[in-house]
């Protein structure tokens, strides 16, 4: 008897051992001369989602600028591929890199995780597009590259369609859309439904139909947002009419993001609606399969408020310094360098978050169209997280594709009902959600 | 004819080495002990005795505690709680999340989804206990064909979505193969929400098959060889052998089979994952368990969520327990 409790004794010992050695670690980070201010020095871990410029080395060649500037420094890149789902995960955990780009968290989380660069008013005269990575006047990031949203399109198929000019209303899309199904072999818009993420882009446009720069928290406050006149129902609408008038791919459930690039700019596909940073691979892709770069263009929204055309510009993924990190002034000094120095933004074809850059070039289209760009305003203190909580909790994600492959399905005649049963579910879900947390 | 590849001594492997044969063939060496040899010795060695099965065991259990059973403890504590997946504060908030589990009728209705794989469990069965009958009497190229019905189980089931992603596809393989019959107007296989669940059924079928299909051969087998000569000699033909053979002698494993079927269809996953990701209305409840977790970080609730899974599936398993009782099979 007495053998046998020793047994089990010995067992819960080393059960509870192994368990033991996965709480602890750390060390350093507590460190009082360890601030963003102190001495640049030390190992740093850069997390990333460019895995494919860790291949091209692009990255080893910024490390090695940075280092003839910092010596002291010693720059490892660790590159993710599901970079958004990998690192919620990775969150949980103090090892998730010195300088990371911030997972989708929400905004009253940041102090848990990441370490303060500031009050946001200084950086104000420098940065564009602080808003997402700031709480309550605390800057915890800075944008890595900025984005336009609108549409990408190849210019040859609307010429050969007889289209002249770009759409600037959701009737406008429509005819154009249309023409192209009958004068082209190309399909008019790709939803990209199976990969899901492209389906989100478009809410990134967000502001545009309204002109409101308040866009986020209008919507987290509207008890029906999905009503006539809003952004997000001419969003939404813009989906659901281009694919109940069969101007989309035929079936959407194989579609195949990497073969879209190559289709849309070899002109078997006219139009998709992603971020401006979609525009370099889309030339990358026309160059490598035999057609022209030229051919992509980059139009605004199909939208007009007082006869002017908007476009919002937002920031990537923003950059910051884990709280976890043993030199937390090297990390900071490499996201200072990268985003001023690096020269990202414009190899990328984006837009520098530093105010005194310029746009780049393949925005110009915008421009000559006389497309004003719009920023959205930072949201009032304690409503930081109001949009994506409203989201969360009515299960709506504003951020995801799940409430928009239903939209398609419902659309092309998969699944019950029509716009307007579907629009008063979302509704309902949302404005019991805003009952919730609004108020 | 042999029963089986394996255990007949005659065919043993040429790679042993002589004195292995020996030892095979003319049973254990003597002298070398005997087996009282660990009876005597000091103190020491008695104590290294007593402690050698604990030893052996805790890597085994301590492994099994913490990988299984305090994840499993922390799913039921976060169960309890509101918790995103990410805050470092967990609010404790009682029974609300089993609440909503059961209250919210969105929850629920993907169970609906599980239907086809559970009537396609049956047709699951019916192909592996059919190829398991034929393949266990002689047949030309009996081992050809077990590996190929056996094969696709051994394929991840990852690349089993991919490679069925493109047999769908519009002007696929299999669409391509129809009209070589004649069907030149093919539905949609994965875009038409009347068919994407039984596209995805047949490819669990496909996948799954095989594992069916050896737990079934390797009961047939288990049969005593007596018996088929017997009812050969009455003039039984094949139909009547498998009837009052074989079909009561695999009775057990058909059962097990079931519970495991069943189980399996409440519990799908990869297969819609991967190929529609839950979209066209092929979500199963660990899809949406998953969306729950990780599309609208609500841990807590997702938690409840497989909590409740693993309570249906404990009750299904009970009650088909009670159902067909673990009786002892007797073909006498």
């Amino acid at each position: 008897m007495a053998r046998k409790a020793i047994g089990a004794l010995a067992l819960i010992t080393v059960a509870g051992l192994a368990l033991a050695g996965c709480s602890g670690g750390g060390g350093g980070a507590g460190d009082a001369d360890n601030t963003i201010d102190g001495e640049v020095k030390g190992d740093i871990k850069v997390m990333t989602w460019r895995t494919d410029l860790i291949a091209d080395g692009t990255f080893d060649k910024y490390a090695e600028e940075f280092t003839a500037k910092y010596p002291d420094v010693n720059v490892t890149f660790e590159g993710i591929t599901d970079y958004a789902g990998e690192m919620q995960t990775r969150m949980s955990t103090t090892n998730y890199g010195d300088v990371l780009g911030i997972p989708t968290i929400s905004p009253d989380q940041y102090d848990q995780f990441l370490e303060p660069l500031g009050k946001t008013a200084d950086f104000e005269d420098t940065y564009r597009f602080l808003p997402a990575s700031s709480y309550e006047g605390t800057q915890y990031g800075v944008a890595f590259g900025g984005n336009a949203n609108g549409v990408v399109y190849n210019k040859k198929v609307f010429e050969e369609a007889g289209v002249t000019e770009v759409p600037k209303t959701e009737d406008e899309w429509l005819a154009a859309l249309e023409l192209i199904k009958d004068n082209t072999d190309a399909i008019p818009l790709y939803t990209n439904y199976k990969d899901g993420w492209p389906l989100t882009q478009s809410f990134g446009n967000l502001g545009v139909v309204t002109d409101d720069p308040d866009a986020p928290i209008t919507m987290a406050e509207n008890k029906a947002p999905w009503t006539e006149g809003t952004d997000v129902y001419a969003i939404d609408s813009l989906l659901y009419d281009s694919v109940a008038a069969g101007l989309t791919e035929e079936d959407p459930l194989t579609t195949n993001w990497e073969q879209s690039k190559v289709d849309l700019a070899t002109g078997k596909i006219a139009a998709m609606t992603l971020g401006s940073w979609a525009i370099s691979q889309m030339q990358a892709a026309a160059e490598d399969n035999g057609a022209s770069a030229d051919d992509i263009g980059y139009m605004a929204f199909p939208a007009t408020v007082d006869g002017k055309q908007l476009a919002v510009v937002g920031g990537d993924y923003n950059l910051a310094v884990s709280k976890h990190s043993e030199a937390k002034a090297a990390a900071w000094a490499w996201i200072k360098w990268v985003v001023e120095e690096s020269g990202y933004t414009e190899a990328q074809g984006m837009i520098s978050p530093v105010l005194s850059k310029p746009l780049p070039d393949n925005l110009a289209g915008f421009t000559d169209a006389g497309v004003e760009l719009m920023e959205i305003n930072p949201a009032p203190a304690g409503k930081e997280s109001l949009l994506a909580d409203t989201a969360n909790d009515s299960q709506i994600d504003l951020y995801g594709p799940l409430y928009r492959q239903k939209l398609v399905d419902i659309a092309r005649g998969a699944a019950d009902g029509d716009k307007d049963s579907y629009f008063a579910e979302l509704n309902e879900r949302w404005g019991a959600a805003v009952d919730q947390l609004a108020g | 004819m042999a029963l089986a590849t394996s255990g007949s001594a005659a065919d043993a492997p040429a790679v042993l080495s002589a004195p292995a044969r020996a030892r095979r063939f003319r049973g254990p060496r003597r002298g070398a002990g005997g087996p009282d040899r660990w009876s005597g010795g000091s103190a020491g060695q008695r104590l290294m005795q007593h402690l050698t099965p604990w030893l052996f065991l805790s890597a085994a259990v301590g492994l099994l505690l913490l990988f299984t059973y305090w994840p499993a403890v922390n799913l039921f504590y976060f169960s309890v709680t509101d918790w995103d997946g990410i805050d470092l504060t967990k609010n404790f908030v009682g029974l609300d999340n089993y609440v909503k589990v059961f209250t919210d009728p969105r929850i629920f209705s993907v169970f609906g989804v599980s239907l086809y794989y559970f009537i396609a469990t049956f047709a699951q069965m019916a192909i592996a206990l059919y190829f398991a009958t034929i393949l266990s009497f002689s047949t030309k190229f009996q081992n050809l064909f077990r590996g190929i019905l056996f094969f696709p189980y051994l394929i991840n089931g990852v690349a089993i979505g991919f490679v069925f992603l493109y047999l769908f596809q519009p002007g696929g393989t299999l669409d391509t193969v129809l009209s070589w019959v004649g069907v030149t107007d093919p539905p949609k296989w994965l875009g038409d929400p009347n068919i994407v669940n039984w596209s995805l059924a047949g490819t669990s079928v496909w996948r799954y098959t095989g594992l069916n299909f050896v737990l079934f051969l390797g009961a047939i087998q288990s049969i005593p060889r007596e018996l088929y000569e017997a009812a050969e000699l009455d003039g039984a033909s094949r139909f009547q052998q498998f009837w009052a053979l074989i079909f009561p002698g695999i009775r057990r494993i058909i059962g097990l089979s079931f519970i495991l079927a069943v189980a399996g269809a409440l519990s799908v996953f990869e297969i819609p994952f991967i190929m529609t990701g839950g979209a066209n209305g092929s979500a199963t409840f660990v899809i949406q368990t998953l969306q729950t977790a990780f599309a609208f970080r609500q841990v807590g609730l997702a938690s409840a969520m497989a909590v409740v899974l693993l309570m249906i599936v404990l009750i299904v398993t009970v009650i088909q327990r009670r159902v067909f009782p673990d009786d002892k099979v007797d073909l006498t």
